[in-house]
């Protein structure tokens, strides 16, 4: 199987600090790949690195067969790739349903893959239109994987999944075999 | 789009009334300071149309400021040099502005404001684009370069214009005033009011009511993730950075019309008025910016009047 994404000799600077010193990995298409490691291993700084966050200083980040090591952001977010950051990141002050469609950004959202999504998220229907804020820490969870799933991705990287690992493992094998999901690296701190 | 019940929403966080109020409880305060009800009356008519000005040009720095992080000294360069290029259309058509009819002054005033907003915000591109773009997130060098942009443009005005000051007489069927019985309410403080309430709606509904809205304010939290959802935020940042300018461009022009007369030094005497809003309004918050606006424009007009008064 080939890898659908592959980084090699991959270093990353912040600042004067080296914080990743040359990562080999592969992502296998059409698997879950997960990313284990003790706290400030460089677990986020990977992550943060693959979605150009952090640009590598070296090394070669592949996807699809891609270079996407120079590429800004939002090129790499528009090459299919979901991102569920250690934050989470949602937009307090926007409601459910319209960090959703910001996340949906080819069109108005699918009514079809929303369904899918609140089989496993039903909090996100019953909260549609409240403050993304005002949600529990977990709903917020819930609220920052919807969003890197609400339209087809190529892979989804999870950075931020702790409590919902059970739910996660669900969705990622469904969504593994129901969708052209191919790779989701889910990371935990535990 | 599925039919999703609201009625499970989460309560709603109650929303504190107090700063909508704080303009109303102000101006009500000053009423018996004042003691005349016709002059309170024809005062907070005033103050309402020259915080109405103020908040046009305040409304694209608190933008700027919370959207893309930027301490823009140099917003006062788009207020001067909006209201010179008002000059460009309204002076050569003087005899329309001075006609007697509402029709014909505002077939000048329109073209005039569309002028300043465009000649503002296309100062805005470059200054971002020159200015700006080296020295982001780098607050004290932002001071430094916008300030210093501040001072290029008013020179560039003084010697393209001369240093006279410019009359920009009104238009004559905004000059004089509504009389209801004591009350004197100015025509042009009327139109600022409208033209005020316009942009702060059109305001409103571009960032409640569309996608570039949602991404504005999304951006304004978390650039950083807006990103990673794949939108490319610098182009926005330079298109809010065009539109801020072109507001103030417009208040530069309607603050002219109000005194009748444009200098070089307007937007930088403006600047510490403007700055002093978006604070008190919150950054990037727009309704704070206006409700900001409306709170110093009440303290500036009762303060002149107490100055005359003890004076």
């Amino acid at each position: 199987m080939t890898d659908l994404l592959t980084l090699a000799g991959v270093h990353t600077h912040i600042g004067r600090y080296h914080i990743l010193h040359g990562i080999d990995f592969g992502v296998p298409e059409g698997q879950t790949t997960m990313l284990l490691g003790r706290n400030g291993a460089g677990k986020t700084t990977t992550l943060r690195t693959i979605m150009g966050l952090w640009p590598a200083s070296s090394g070669r980040i592949s996807l699809d067969g891609q270079s996407i090591e120079q590429s800004p952001t939002p090129d790499i977010a528009r090459l299919g790739v979901g991102y569920v950051p250690e934050s989470m990141a949602v937009f307090s002050d926007l409601t459910v349903k319209e960090n959703l469609i910001l996340a949906a950004r080819d069109g108005p959202l699918d009514d079809t893959r929303l369904e899918w999504i609140f089989g496993f998220f039903p909090a996100l229907r019953r909260f549609w239109l409240s403050r993304a804020g005002a949600l529990s820490g977990g709903q917020k969870q819930m609220l920052s994987i919807a969003r890197a799933i609400v339209e087809p991705r190529n892979l989804v990287m999870d950075n931020g999944t702790i409590v919902h690992r059970g739910e996660m493992a669900a969705l990622a094998s469904d969504a593994t075999l129901q969708e052209r999901l191919l790779g989701l690296s889910l990371e935990t701190h535990q | 789009m599925t039919d999703l019940a609201a009625s499970a929403a989460l309560p709603k966080p109650s929303r504190d009334m107090l700063p909508v109020l704080l303009p109303v409880i102000l101006a009500l305060a000053m009423l018996p300071l004042i003691g005349s009800p016709s002059s309170w009356v024809t005062l907070t008519v005033a103050s309402l149309a020259m915080g109405m000005m103020i908040f046009i040009m305040a409304s694209g720095l608190t933008l700027v400021f919370g959207l893309m992080d930027v301490l823009n000294f140099g917003h006062g360069a788009f207020i001067s040099v909006g209201a010179y290029a008002a000059t460009l259309v309204l002076l050569p058509l003087a005899p329309y502005v001075q006609a007697d009819s509402l029709w014909l002054n505002l077939a000048v005033l329109a073209p005039a404001a569309v002028l300043s907003m465009a000649v503002s915000g296309a100062l805005g591109l470059v200054v971002e684009r020159v200015l700006i773009l080296p020295v982001y997130g780098q607050h004290l060098k932002q001071i430094l370069m916008t300030t210093g942009g501040l001072i290029v443009a008013e020179q560039a005005l003084y010697a393209l214009w001369g240093p006279q000051i410019i009359p920009l007489p009104l238009p004559t069927s905004l000059r004089g005033s509504f009389i209801i019985g004591d009350i004197a309410i100015a025509k042009y403080r009327l139109l600022a009011m409208l033209v005020g309430l316009v942009v702060f709606a059109s305001i409103q509904l571009v960032l409640n009511r569309t996608k570039i809205g949602l991404l504005i304010r999304a951006g304004v939290e978390n650039r950083e993730m807006v990103e990673a959802l794949g939108y490319r935020i610098r182009r926005l940042f330079l298109g809010v950075f065009m539109v801020g300018s072109g507001l103030a461009g417009l208040g530069g022009v309607m603050w002219a019309l109000y005194r009748e007369q444009v200098h070089a030094s307007m937007g930088n005497d403006l600047t510490v008025l403007v700055f002093i809003v978006v604070i008190i309004g919150g950054l990037g918050s727009i309704g704070g910016c206006f409700i900001g606006a409306l709170l110093v424009a009440a303290f500036w007009c009762r303060s002149w009047r107490w100055s005359r008064i003890f004076s």
